[in-house]
């Protein structure tokens, strides 16, 4: 559908709404506003304070690893620090463990191929799927079915505890989302000291991916009386698998996986 | 699965609800205040807040520069309001984002209800919204045989008990686990009675798991909007924000106008005053940024996302160089947790989708000052909500300031006239205060009428209306402070 069959129905209406609307925000013309630089530099300057104070936590990969552990752990999220090489194992192992009969993931990345091959390499029962078709053909089985969801996240935010996931075609919005069990994979170089300086060098304002989420612990609620409950809407639990080492990323396995057609 | 949310619904006899009238104010603050029980939750809930808040800001030169920042940041927003609106619907819709512009509460409605009728559908999720909520969209779509259903927890209990939230950020702030215990078991099928909060959680994430997975459309509220990537910016917990704006085809989110800023940047310190400010966390569960409808490729996300910008009253408000900070607010909620009349007497004594100080301060811009005229009032200046907010919005001055408008003569000439002007107009009050301010301007009249309330006092009334409902009469002192000093300062 095209932006203008979809706007004819309120099209005049909200027209001439929006003309009313910025008419009277006009006939009240403001005082100068304050330049925007000046704004920005307030705020840099305040977020670089801030991460001077908390040089402790903050300064050096290894005090942001244990910062963005505590924090997390301190929202009910369990994390797991392992080497490149290790992971994938000590992985399938846990998700073996927890009963994990399906598991939703990108297989085509690097970690997601690694995955995949360890889970075969335990020889689980376990299931992976890619995410294959649109939602819409099987919105039932993603809701009811699969147990886990897999994601790489692009980056992390040390001060928060704060996980910075960029879904996309093959790792869609709805993986991190929907399974009562969210893994996600982050890797230890891409953790910033807090959301500004992720901001800025990420350089978020030369555009935006259709979502960005930002995903600090498990689902949660403290709407009956104040007592906080875990898995309100979103996952249950959270794992954060933290990969310390990178020279030889997720073990550069390039292996071919069949991807189990989710919709099957 | 699918019956048990629908019975749930058709359960809620939620198609009563209308704006309460404002008029009956004091009646309801006093049933609050006589209603020990309701004390009870609304003075532990405060606490609670409060003290979760304090824990988040342990520097106060780091809170007072953050709040300075989130000030300023506001006040550019607002200064450049019409440019910032334009530049944000230029770029949603450049990234495929409908944007809307609702001048009233009723023209939200109607938008909203013809994108619902375009795509025949008749299922809504919904995000948390205050802005639904203040325009009455539920009321407005279940009337045209719309079911939408309320995927926040706190919002689920309130919209299953019939009522309305009595807090912005906790709905059901006003409910215990049994309140809460007898509604699920009436109307979630196999719910067996239980205060266990987990369980009730988990009864909560069941009845509405169906519900996200058959709605056609997912309707929510906005945080902040960023103009320059042009980004919606919704805080959650629950992560029912996220699914109803992912997994319906269609999301239509509805935002009050005054929520723009200029730059993504510019919503950092804002998020972190919102969320340690409102619930005492570092950062929510979930920061959820959406700048497009699903993309050619992806496999999920809906298809068509719509804005509505939502005026109601709020250009008023911006009209005005004192009243504009009122815009300045980000919803976080610290003003009623830190208020002493909201403590005693609830959210729903007001009468108004905003409670408490904010509420007191906007409600007289969307409803208008004379629906609102006690609000206002409602209030000992104590200035402990101007204190905490994240904004540093004057809430104490703005009070004093619609307590102006609302006693102003209705037909007096000013630049920039509020809806409801005069509402508490007295002529008989008027002329009280021009003799008394009268009195004491002129040293001479001052004297005399010293001289005669002395002599006089005994002619002091028994009853002086709100007064003595609990108080002792006044009545002026046989002798005057100024006699009395005379007396002492002469030499025996």
């Amino acid at each position: 559908m095209s932006a203008a069959t979809l706007d004819t129905i309120d099209t005049v209406d909200t027209l001439a709404a929006r003309a009313r609307m910025l008419g009277r925000l006009r006939a009240g013309a403001p005082e100068a506003a304050s330049p925007v630089d000046a704004l920005d530099r307030r705020i840099d300057t305040h977020y670089a304070q801030q991460r001077e104070q908390a040089s402790e936590t903050l300064a050096t990969q290894t005090a942001r690893v244990a910062q963005f552990q505590r924090m997390l752990e301190a929202a009910h999220a369990e994390v797991v620090c392992a080497s490149a090489a290790a992971w994938p194992a000590e992985l399938a192992r846990r998700l073996a463990a927890a009963g994990v009969k399906r598991l939703l993931l990108d297989t085509s990345s690097a970690e997601g191929a690694a995955l995949v091959d360890a889970l075969r390499a335990a020889a689980t029962d376990l299931e992976a799927h890619g995410y294959t078709a649109p939602i819409e053909a099987w919105k039932s089985e993603l809701f009811d079915r699969i147990d886990a969801g897999f994601t790489v996240a692009r980056s992390g935010l040390a001060a928060t505890g704060t996980l910075v996931v960029v879904p996309d075609a093959n790792a869609p919005r709805t993986v991190s989302l929907v399974p009562p069990l969210h893994v996600a994979l982050i890797h230890a170089r891409t953790l910033h000291a807090d959301l500004h300086a992720a901001v800025a060098a990420e350089r978020w304002r030369d555009g935006m991916p259709t979502n960005l989420v930002m995903i600090s612990g498990p689902s949660k609620t403290s709407d009956i009386q104040q007592t906080t409950a875990y898995g309100a809407h979103g996952p249950r639990a959270l794992w954060v698998i933290v990969v310390t080492d990178d020279e030889d990323n997720a073990s550069g396995t390039t292996m071919n996986v069949s991807k189990p057609g989710a919709a099957q | 699965m699918n019956t048990t949310a629908r019975t749930a619904h058709a359960a809620s006899p939620e198609s009563t609800l209308h704006f309460v009238p404002t008029a009956e104010f004091r009646q309801r603050a006093r049933a609050a205040l006589d209603d020990p029980q309701l004390r009870q939750s609304f003075r532990g809930a405060m606490d609670f807040l409060q003290g979760k808040r304090a824990a988040q800001f342990p520097q106060a030169d780091e809170l007072e520069q953050l709040r300075d920042l989130g000030e300023a940041v506001r006040q550019h927003a607002l200064a450049r309001l019409p440019e910032l609106l334009e530049r944000l619907e230029a770029k949603l819709q450049a990234n495929g984002i409908h944007v809307h512009w609702a001048e009233t509460a009723d023209d939200a409605n109607r938008i909203v209800h013809a994108i619902a009728q375009r795509h025949a559908a008749t299922r809504v999720i919904k995000g948390k919204s205050m802005a639904s909520e203040e325009i009455e969209l539920n009321h407005y779509l279940v009337e045209r045989g719309i079911d939408c259903i309320e995927s926040d927890m706190g919002e689920y209990i309130v919209q299953l008990a019939g009522e309305k939230p009595s807090h912005i950020v906790m709905p059901a702030i006003h409910k215990t686990k049994a309140d809460i215990a007898h509604l699920f078991e009436e109307h979630i099928p196999e719910t067996p009675y239980t205060e266990d909060v987990d369980a009730l959680i988990q009864t909560g994430r069941r009845a509405l798991r169906r519900a996200f997975v058959d709605a056609q459309i997912g309707l929510s509220g906005v945080n902040f909007a960023a103009a320059d990537t042009g980004t919606l910016w919704l805080v959650e917990n629950e992560g029912n924000g996220r699914l109803s704006t992912t997994v319906p085809d269609v999301h239509i989110a509805i935002m009050g106008m005054e929520k723009v800023v200029a730059k993504l940047e510019h919503i950092v310190p804002l998020s972190s005053l919102l969320t340690r400010s409102a619930t005492g966390q570092p950062i929510t569960t979930y920061f959820n940024l959406i700048s497009s409808p699903r993309r050619e490729g992806e496999k999920d996300g809906p298809r068509e996302v719509h804005l509505v910008l939502l005026d109601n009253g709020r250009t008023q408000a911006w009209a005005d160089a004192q009243l504009r900070a009122t815009l300045q607010c980000i919803r976080c909620g610290a003003c009623m947790n830190h208020c002493p009349v909201y403590t005693r007497i609830g959210g729903h004594a007001y009468g108004t989708t905003y409670p408490g100080p904010i509420g007191k301060i906007i409600s007289p811009h969307l409803l208008g000052l004379d629906a609102t005229a006690d609000l206002p009032t409602a209030s000992s200046l104590c200035g402990a909500c101007g204190e905490v907010c994240p904004v540093r919005i004057p809430i104490p001055q703005l009070l004093v300031r619609l307590r102006t408008e609302a006693n102003r003569a209705p037909d007096e000439a000013v630049a920039h006239p509020l809806r409801g002007q005069g509402a508490k107009h007295s002529k008989r009050e008027q002329f009280v205060w021009r003799f008394w301010s009268g009195a004491f301007a002129h040293p001479r009249a001052y004297r005399a009428l010293r001289w005669a309330a002395t002599r006089l006092r005994a002619l002091a009334p028994s009853q002086q209306m709100g007064w003595t409902q609990h108080r002792t009469p006044l009545k002026p002192a046989p002798r005057s402070l100024h006699d009395l000093l005379r007396e002492r300062d002469q030499p025996q």
